[in-house]
């Protein structure tokens, strides 16, 4: 075969593969989405940061995404409901000192804290039951980072002008006291709103941010963002949101309460019987 | 001891209130990483909180002679603060300010190092001494979530002046937004004393608007990537050490200077315009390594200390003798010295003259001959009438040009004046009857009533305020138009009418 003739079988073969395959379900919504959630469509996600042996690319499936982050008003709900996540009944184990701290009360959001806005100073365990109580769950890291690196007209923020420099904007100013609403922000491609710049969120895999191969379970899980060696075996160097991404998410603990730190849910396209998440465990957890 | 310095008699105080509370042990000089019954002797070392102080600002030198316990806070905080005039950046800080809070310790001291993110932090930060021997400088234990506070130990085994900085991912914009300060480590036996200490910290701030564009300016990550740094500035802001914020000495003092590099990247040509360093603590260590140093180089992330006595009055301007740094882009400082002057060190201005230029042999040659030929020219000029007088077609030209600025506008362009008030100067008897008359007219003036081509005129011409070139020219073009008599006027003639005046 002719160099160029193979060159061609190669690329042909690349492509066919490579190339995801168009099924309902996977491009586009097998049904009409759940209320207050939006459909994103199969793709893949490429870490900032990975272990020789991990994929440059990790395939994401399709699923349902929050439209914005879950707020005050529905925290307070759920809190009504499921009385064991209250400031005053939470265990440090399961909440911090900070947990909820800017709220007037158990019950009372104060003037202080809108309604509409998104819910933060909440632990990741508390995140997680609130899902599992909606029939959800937290989005995992990669499916995050998946729906997050959709632009606003296109499915690639980095290429759209002025995306990346709209995060960067963000994160050089201070977080405002109170916050403004969820959800005010434009959607993106997906449909999905306040991906960036409203508040950090909760992942279900948060504190696998900096696990590699070598160092998984160790003290210094986080030893590779430090200075100059933060860099080393990064995906794209000048990715400074997604280095700041992980390293929010690498500082956090499942009980850490933060005043920036939200969360929104996601579901599965087929989610599992319902009789499952309405029994979930996490919901019942506390003692 | 000699404590004739108020801080140290302080510190003295100080100490002494705690030695009095401690535990016989602090003694212990260097032994600190020993252990008594298992227990580390840290443990039983005196307790004393640190002064920290804000740039340029140095908490008083450390007079107790044993190790102590000493406790460290910093809290960091994303504040909005000044960059330059109108201009404001959101800088990431330890303490509030940049550089971060001064530390000082003494060398075998035990640290116990809190580090407190402020609830309102956007992202999550830790700390990187360089005083500090073990992973990441202290940033391997203090990774610290906003609302969070982390909590470290160290030795400050190494004495000398250290960097300490933000080592989170990316960490060149954590530092470009300000994240770095220094430690000193004082050796046992101290740094040699003097009267005035000052901390400065040169570092980038990489903003997405050109210098001086206003408004509060984000960072600019292509910028930080290419090292194109619109800001270099002292102490975190354009200006910050000059005016009334400028550092304060008097003559006979001795001035020693922290200064550090924050970077994120860049290194600098420290020097102090006017002064001679007496002394440097080359890259801050402890031996004084250089002698009467002019420039000395501060690499990113490392540090110098220079002593030197300040003799004569006036202001010492600190610079990067990079200096499109300084001049361009904010790197500099002053340092105002008042006190008696000292003409046999400075003298000030003695003298301002005019200067003719010494040049090479060849150009020294040059100019002699230059000056040769140009006398010789104006001999060959006064000689020759044809030469000094202009023809008088290029003087007609000469005196269109002074007609249409000054005499126009009376009268007129085509020289008729204006009947019954201006009179005519064509054909105009009263003119050619007089040359020395008309030179008068355009000298001084001429005002009451005269008769001009039989026609009455009563009115006030002013002087005019033209030269004898001028006003030669001028009436010469207006003799030779406009069918008068031809006459011609020269310099000469209108010199003499004007010392006639006197």
């Amino acid at each position: 075969m002719k160099p160029l003739a193979r060159l061609a079988l190669i690329l042909v073969l690349t492509l066919t593969v490579g190339a995801p395959a168009v099924r309902a379900g996977e491009t586009f919504p097998p049904t009409t989405a759940p209320a207050g959630m939006t459909f994103i469509p199969a793709g893949d996600y490429a870490p900032l940061l990975r272990t020789k042996d991990e994929p440059e690319r990790t395939p994401v499936a399709a699923y349902w995404l929050d439209i914005r982050p879950v707020t005050n008003a529905e925290f307070l709900e759920f809190v009504r409901a499921h009385p064991q996540w209250q400031r005053s009944r939470i265990g440090p184990l399961f909440g911090d000192r900070a947990y909820l701290a800017d709220w007037a009360g158990d019950l009372e959001l104060g003037s202080a804290v809108p309604a509409d806005a998104p819910v933060v100073r909440v632990s990741w365990f508390a995140a997680r039951a609130y899902a599992k109580s909606a029939g959800k769950r937290l989005p995992t890291t990669a499916e995050w980072e998946r729906a997050a690196s959709a632009g606003f007209t296109t499915p690639v923020g980095a290429s759209e002008p002025g995306f990346s420099g709209a995060i960067l904007a963000w994160l050089g100013r201070p977080t405002p006291s109170p916050l403004p609403a969820a959800g005010a922000g434009r959607p993106n491609f997906h449909g999905a709103r306040d991906l960036h710049g409203l508040v950090w969120e909760w992942v279900d895999d948060f504190n696998t941010a900096m696990t590699t191969g070598e160092s998984r379970g160790d003290t210094g899980l986080e030893r590779n963002l430090f200075c100059g060696a933060g860099a080393v075996g990064a995906r794209d160097l000048t990715d400074y949101p997604a280095f700041m991404r992980i390293g929010m998410r690498s500082s956090l603990q499942a009980n850490y309460a933060v005043p920036n730190v939200g969360f929104r849910c996601a579901r599965a396209l087929t989610p599992p019987s319902s009789d499952s998440s309405l029994r979930d465990s996490s919901v019942a957890l506390r003692p | 001891m000699k404590t004739s310095h108020p801080l140290r008699r302080y510190g003295a105080l100080l100490n002494l209130a705690i030695a009095c509370g401690a535990s016989p042990l602090m003694a212990a000089e260097g032994t600190v990483l020993a252990t008594r019954g298992g227990v580390p002797l840290a443990a039983h070392l005196p307790v004393e909180n640190a002064i920290i102080t804000d740039a340029p600002n140095v908490p008083p030198p450390i007079t107790r002679r044993h190790a102590a316990k000493v406790v460290v806070h910093i809290e960091v905080r994303e504040v909005v603060k000044r960059l330059a005039d109108g201009v404001e950046y959101t800088f990431w800080t330890f303490g509030g300010g940049v550089p971060g809070s001064f530390i000082r310790v003494r060398e075998g001291d035990f640290v116990e190092f809190h580090l407190n993110n402020h609830p309102t932090s956007k992202v999550p930060h830790n700390i990187d001494l360089h005083a500090v021997t073990g992973p990441g400088g202290g940033a391997a234990s203090s990774f610290t979530a906003p609302g969070h506070s982390s909590q470290f130990s160290f030795t400050a085994q190494n004495p000398g002046l250290y960097v300490y900085h933000c080592a989170t991912a990316p960490v060149p914009m954590h530092i470009a937004n300000g994240m770095y300060g220094m430690i000193l480590v004082e050796p046992k036996d101290g740094y040699p004393k003097v009267d005035k200490e000052f901390y400065v910290m040169q570092g980038e701030v990489y903003t997405a608007g050109r210098h001086g564009e206003a408004g509060l300016q984000p960072f600019d990550p292509a910028k930080a990537e290419d090292e194109r740094a619109p800001y270099i500035v002292f102490n975190g802001a354009v200006g910050s050490l000059v005016g009334d914020k400028a550092l304060q000495a008097k003559v006979g003092e001795t001035v020693r200077i922290y200064f550090g590099v924050g970077g994120p990247n860049i290194t600098s040509s420290f020097h102090v315009i006017g002064e001679i360093f007496d002394t440097v603590f080359l890259e801050g260590g402890v031996m004084p390594s250089q002698r009467h140093v002019q420039t000395t180089m501060v690499p990113s992330g490392g540090s110098t200390i220079v002593d030197f006595k300040v003799d004569v009055p006036g202001t010492y301007v600190l610079v990067d003798h990079s200096l499109s740094r300084a001049f361009n882009k904010g790197a500099l400082g002053m340092l105002k010295v008042t006190g008696p002057e000292n003409p046999l060190i400075y003298s000030g201005k003695e003298l301002d003259e005019v200067y003719i230029g010494q040049a090479s042999d060849a150009g020294y040659a040059a100019s002699k001959r230059e000056a040769e030929l140009m006398k010789e020219r104006e001999k060959v000029i006064a000689a020759n009438p044809e030469v000094t007088n202009l023809t008088k077609e290029i003087r007609m030209e000469r005196g269109k040009k002074v007609y249409m600025t000054s005499c126009f506008a009376c009268h007129m362009a085509t020289g008729e004046g204006m009947p019954n008030i201006f009179p005519p100067l064509a054909k105009s008897d009263f003119l050619n009857a007089d040359k020395d008359r008309a030179i008068k007219a355009v000298l001084n003036g001429l005002s009451g009533p005269i008769v001009v081509n039989g026609k009455p005129y009563n009115n006030m011409m002013p002087p005019q305020e033209v030269s004898d070139d001028q006003a030669a020219d001028v009436l010469t073009y207006v003799m030779n138009t406009w069918g008068n008599d031809h006459g011609e006027v020269k310099a000469a003639d209108v010199k003499r009418v004007r010392a006639g005046n006197k």
